[in-house]
């Protein structure tokens, strides 16, 4: 009788504490979804009502700060631009990476320690206090105002990231796999593609969200390297929307929702492919 | 099918760790040779050795007549059977079994035949298209072995396959093993820590200790004919007594004398001074009747460990040293209890006190000679 009343108890406690953590999760969700859900509102909004009463329920959905932003603003150029900049970053981080990771989780060679100590001391360097000598070396490279100008620093910066991550990964992996393999009679590089590849890749596309995020926001090098709108990213684009009289906040809030958009639906097709990595091999039969 | 054979072979590993020393052993063509070992025997380095995935420092490898040396795993020809059983998670039983043959670029029909003639022998037909997590610990297992098998590769190494198994799975693995062996009449280099997995499934066994070859024998050989103190202490359960004394020589008479124990044994020309008494606990007989003399001890009864079928019975002698008796169910035997240990004579091993060698070298059982008197 005891037992069976403390396990009911036990089971309002269980059914409370879902309650709590459901609860918790509303208002953290709420946090920090409002200023997207806000973003969407008030770039339909249109300017007259945004500046004189704004408010949180759309009265008058229009379309024309989405209008403005793909006709007089040409804003396809700067999302044309930040999707191959920060697709070759994520592209070069992940393939070079792979295989430093490769080298540094597998392979015995000397000063396997310093190395990973020098990549990591990389990220160390506040981006304010290299961005003139980068741009003197880029100047003197012809590389200002360049696709290339931009990727290379960002793979400066992206790289450890990417080498650390993959690397920890990879040593997680056992290595008794690769042994099986090569015995099977694959060679080093088949052991690598068909066996720690595939396994790899749940943390090749967390790295690499990552990776596509950071140059996706990245802001200082981005608006230092470039000249003009031809090669401007669409932070850059966004923050030289402000006039010199006036802030088009529809237009920029327009610019938000789209500039959200793609990273949100990578993360949204990626985000299946991780969980099905990590718990593929945690179902037990 | 083929011999592999070590020649000489060093291993000395970059921190200094020697994980074998001088190692000449041979798995002849169409053995099961077991390497048993404590752990840090150098045992699983030996078997890494012999498919490559490790170098040697020193020495040579042969599998069949053809040097392997300095050959990568995959031109050995050899399968292996991992501790964990390192089955490729992201791949269906299927395609881990096809692996080895798909890597050799054989044709399609031929994978198809033997990967489904190896899953129809080894009971794994329904699971071809589960992938590895999806399978239970003796399910693995099987796919581990099938995926050696479906290769007909030269020779087949075992690292400690049974390990993980719960110990009912483990005992008709263990037989599952034997079976195989003799149906594929392969080469087999088998690696455990359990003397009991080695003497039940070798062929011959290899003790190993420190990266140094102690003894390759039969079974029966092994437990009869320790080579040294250390083999003879590893190799059956429970282990060897050893009683440490002298051994004196009187004419043609020769006596072990020490802690209480006095017992006439075998001569040897090189018989004297300081030795080991070795007695398998089966030597041991405990009555509770007073006799006294040659070849019986004195102790009292500390733990008795019931067995079924008979007892198992630690004794504490007078210097605080043990001894370790099996005894028959009948009578029962208590703790606490003053008994008399009698040594049997055809039991008798002598090791040298200080190398730890076998001092005897005939074949038991014998009939000591009597002392005179």
């Amino acid at each position: 009788m005891e037992s069976g009343a403390s396990r009911v108890a036990q089971r309002g406690q269980f059914r409370a504490g879902k309650w709590i953590f459901a609860g918790a999760l509303v208002v953290l969700m709420l946090f920090t979804l409002f200023p997207f859900y806000w973003a969407i509102v008030a770039s339909l909004t249109p300017d007259a009502a945004l500046f004189r009463n704004p408010s949180l329920w759309p009265h008058q959905i229009i379309g024309d700060h989405y209008r403005a932003l793909f006709g007089d603003r040409d804003f396809i150029t700067p999302i044309r631009n930040s999707l191959i900049v920060a697709g070759t970053t994520t592209i070069f981080c992940l393939a070079v990476g792979t295989l430093a990771a490769y080298a540094l989780a597998r392979l015995d060679f000397k000063g396997k320690a310093p190395i990973m100590a020098f990549i990591l001391a990389v990220t160390m360097f506040p981006q304010i206090s290299i961005v003139s000598p980068l741009y003197l070396l880029l100047r003197s490279l012809h590389l200002i105002d360049t696709y290339p100008g931009l990727i290379m620093p960002y793979m400066t910066f992206a790289m450890p990231l990417t080498v650390w991550v993959l690397t920890g990964s990879i040593r997680q992996i056992p290595r008794d796999l690769e042994e099986a393999a090569h015995v099977d009679g694959a060679t080093r590089r088949q052991s690598f593609t068909k066996i720690l590849l595939p396994l790899a890749v749940p943390s090749l596309a967390t790295t690499g969200i990552l990776t596509f995020i950071y140059c996706w926001n990245e802001f200082l090098f981005a608006l230092s390297f470039t000249l003009g709108p031809e090669r401007q990213t669409v932070p850059v684009a966004i923050a030289l929307f402000r006039g010199q009289y006036q802030v088009p906040w529809g237009e920029i809030l327009a610019a938000a929702v789209v500039a959200t958009a793609p990273v949100a639906a990578m993360v949204l097709f990626f985000q299946r492919r991780i969980v099905q990595g990590l718990t593929a091999g945690a179902v037990k039969g | 099918m083929a011999r592999i054979a070590l020649e000489h072979v060093d291993k000395t590993y970059p921190n200094g760790y020697v994980a074998a020393r001088d190692l000449s052993l041979e798995a002849m063509d169409g053995e099961l040779l077991v390497l048993v070992g404590p752990s840090g025997s150098g045992k699983s380095t030996v078997l890494r050795l012999m498919a490559g995935l490790e170098r040697v420092s020193d020495g040579v490898i042969r599998i069949g007549e053809r040097d392997v040396t300095d050959l990568p795993p995959q031109q050995r020809d050899i399968a292996m059977v991992f501790q964990n059983y390192a089955l490729y998670p992201h791949m269906t039983v299927r395609e881990n079994l096809a692996f080895g043959l798909n890597i050799r670029k054989q044709p399609r029909a031929l994978i198809d035949e033997r990967v489904g003639a190896v899953a129809a022998s080894l009971g794994l037909d329904a699971l071809l298209d589960r992938k590895p997590a999806q399978l239970s610990g003796g399910q693995r297992q099987r796919v581990a072995l099938g995926r050696a098998i479906v290769r007909e590769p030269l020779a087949f190494l075992f690292d400690e396959p049974l390990s993980n198994l719960d110990a009912q799975l483990r005992v008709e693995t263990r037989v599952e093993l034997s079976r195989l062996h003799r149906k594929l009449g392969a080469t087999m280099v088998y690696v455990t820590h359990d003397q009991s997995e080695a003497l039940t499934l070798g062929d011959r066994i290899a003790v190993l200790k420190e990266g140094v070859l102690q003894q390759v024998a039969t079974p029966m050989e092994l437990y009869d004919q320790p080579a040294n103190k250390f083999v003879a202490g590893f190799i059956g359960s429970p282990a060897m007594n050893f009683f440490k004394g002298v051994l004196t020589r009187d004419g043609d008479a020769c006596e072990f004398r020490g802690v209480d124990l006095v017992t006439p044994v075998p001569c040897e020309p090189t018989s004297g001074g300081a030795v080991f008494l070795g007695v398998r606990p089966q030597h041991l007989e405990i009555t509770s009747d007073n006799a006294t003399g040659e070849g019986t001890l004195k102790g009292e009864v500390g733990v008795v460990e019931p067995m079924g079928n008979e007892q198992i019975v630690y004794v504490t002698l007078p210097g605080g040293e043990r001894a370790v008796a099996i005894a028959p169910v009948r009578p029962r035997i208590t703790a606490g209890e003053r008994v008399t240990i009698r040594v049997r004579p055809e039991g008798l091993h002598l090791f040298d006190a200080i190398s730890g060698r076998r001092i005897t070298r005939f074949d038991w059982p014998l009939t000591p000679k009597r002392s005179g008197h």
